[in-house]
């Protein structure tokens, strides 16, 4: 059975783009353009992975990391943030929060596909 | 002072607005005849204004005290201090003032670096659009077997980016465009003053006809809007004495005759008319439709004076480029010089710079000679670069191989010349 991603982004042609490149690395990939619903439904899909933006429509990308790790059942979750704030006080705030890792953009696809492999290595 | 303008009773009192500016905030020590010419005008005791200015002193005192964390019996000591010691007083309550100022000017700094809305958003624009190009034209040169349909999709999203990208950068360079204008504004008293004389378009109605006299030049200071800066107001005053010179030796309706008939040709105008070349130079800068530059430079190289023009840049904050003909002219006194230029950059256009030094004072025994050199840069209306190339500042210069270069251009190597 493939793996599941849950990315969160508002940017389509980013979305678009990653969703590509994953599906050609056998992935199955869910987008949610809204932050505001996020939580909710990374809940209910239980994916593999979450790719979360900072700055989203709805609610912020700290905002759905924080309540992801005050669910049990998501607090182990791994959780790619991808963020065009690459300021040392957003990584900062994104490790306080429980991030996995943390990329800033523009980023290279083999960058992002490494970065998802070695998340998702177990 | 209500009821009565400040200008009024500087004025009723003899002194400049400016000194009266700095009494007012307490920055000069009043005392003896003018302190009760003052409180005279203003119809009250003289103790009023002493008291007022005293108390005002020891508040500072208190606060430089309470900030720097003295307490107890020795804090309300500023009274006694402020007695015994007025001139230290004055130079601590001073210091305190120049604090404050230099803390807010750094908080505003502060604040505008990480909260500026417009600033911030606009770079995540940039940054958003940049990682959807790179990851779609990634996709696009690396993918070998991409399918038609896919690739027509990346194509026009690509398409879409690049547009969004190029509208991104170009709002965000007119953000910071107007962003840099309005921080020119005031930034040095030497743009004060440029701003003033731009402001009256570089010439003025009443030095012309003979009314240039210091009280004519305090009243066009004083009435500069925006109001200028005490160093600023010294620089203008210098430079208005100059033009008041210049028009006496030679009015600018004389010149513009003169200039119909036989051209713009500084020498045979000096000889004409009997005046040094110099003066002919700053007179034809003040000349409205030739549409001239001017740069002028103290002995040390140092640009005190720059009118613009289009096509040609004088740079703020660095060294000018040391290919201008005026500093050729600094070094070669008496010497006139005429020199076809251009300046390499974005709106290349073709000047004739005449250039030429003067002796400022009469000589002195021992004194070095105090000169100035002055660049007139006249259009070449076929507006075809040609002469020689010179640059703004060595920074932002594309010249590739330039043996007078002080620093590295940010431009990069195999920019257009």
């Amino acid at each position: 059975m493939s793996k599941h991603v849950v990315l969160v982004e508002d940017e389509l042609n980013i979305a678009e783009a990653i969703r590509f490149l994953l599906s050609n690395e056998g992935w199955r990939v869910e987008t949610i353009a809204n932050g505001a619903s996020a939580v909710e439904i990374i809940r209910k899909a239980s994916p593999d992975l979450v790719m979360l933006d900072v700055m989203l429509p709805g609610k912020s990308g700290f905002e759905i990391l924080h309540d992801l790790r005050e669910d049990p059942d998501c607090a182990a979750l791994p959780v790619l943030m991808l963020t065009a704030r690459g300021q040392s006080r957003d990584r900062e705030m994104a490790e306080k929060a429980g991030v996995s890792k943390f990329m800033t953009k523009p980023f290279s696809n083999t960058e992002m596909l490494e970065a998802v492999r070695e998340l998702t290595a177990s | 002072m209500a009821g009565l303008k400040q200008a009024e009773l500087a004025r009723d009192i003899g002194i400049s607005a400016s000194y009266l500016n700095l009494i007012e905030h307490n920055r000069r020590r009043i005392g003896g005849k003018l302190l009760l010419n003052i409180a005279g005008a203003l119809g009250v005791e003289p103790q009023a204004l002493t008291e007022g200015a005293k108390a005002a002193l020891i508040a500072t005192l208190r606060e430089a005290a309470d900030k720097t964390g003295l307490s107890g019996p020795e804090l309300e000591r500023a009274d006694e201090f402020a007695g015994r010691f007025p001139v230290w007083a004055d130079v601590l309550a001073g210091t305190r003032r120049r604090v404050l100022t230099l803390e807010q000017t750094v908080e505003a700094l502060t604040d505008r670096l990480s909260h500026d809305p417009h600033l911030a958003s606009s770079m995540h624009e940039l940054l958003t659009t940049a990682a959807a190009v790179r990851s779609t034209a990634a996709i696009l040169a690396e993918t070998k077997t991409l399918q038609p349909e896919w690739r027509d999709r990346f194509h026009a999203n690509i398409n879409e980016d690049s547009r969004r990208l190029s509208d991104s950068a170009e709002a965000l360079v007119a953000y910071l465009d107007a962003d840099a204008e309005q921080a020119e504004a005031a930034s040095s008293p030497q743009e004060e003053v440029e701003e003033f004389l731009a402001s009256h378009k570089f010439s003025f109605a009443s030095l012309e006809d003979g009314a240039g006299t210091e009280g004519e030049i305090t009243r066009l200071i004083e009435a500069a809007d925006p109001a200028l800066s005490s160093p600023a107001q010294f620089i203008a005053r210098g430079t208005l004495l100059q033009m008041a010179r210049d028009a006496e030796e030679l009015s600018l309706t004389r010149l513009a005759q003169q200039v119909k008939e036989s051209g713009v040709d500084p020498l045979a105008l000096s000889r004409h008319f009997g005046v040094p070349v110099a003066v002919i130079l700053r007179r034809l800068a003040a000349l409205p439709d030739l549409g001239a530059g001017l740069v002028v430079c103290d002995r040390s190289g140092s640009v005190i004076f720059r009118k613009s023009a289009e096509g040609f840049t004088v740079p703020r904050y660095s060294g000018c480029c040391p290919l201008w003909p005026i500093f050729a002219a600094l070094a070669s006194p008496g010497q006139v010089l005429r020199e076809d230029v251009t300046q390499l950059g974005r709106a290349q256009a073709r000047f004739t710079a005449f250039a030429v030094s003067e002796t400022l004072a009469g000589p002195a025994y021992n004194a070095p000679a105090l000169t100035q050199a002055f660049m007139l840069l006249i259009p070449v209306p076929s507006g075809k670069p040609g002469g020689i190339s010179v640059g703004s500042t060595c920074r932002v210069c594309p010249h590739p191989s330039c043996g007078a270069r002080r620093e590295p251009s940010i431009l990069g190597e195999g920019a257009e010349v």
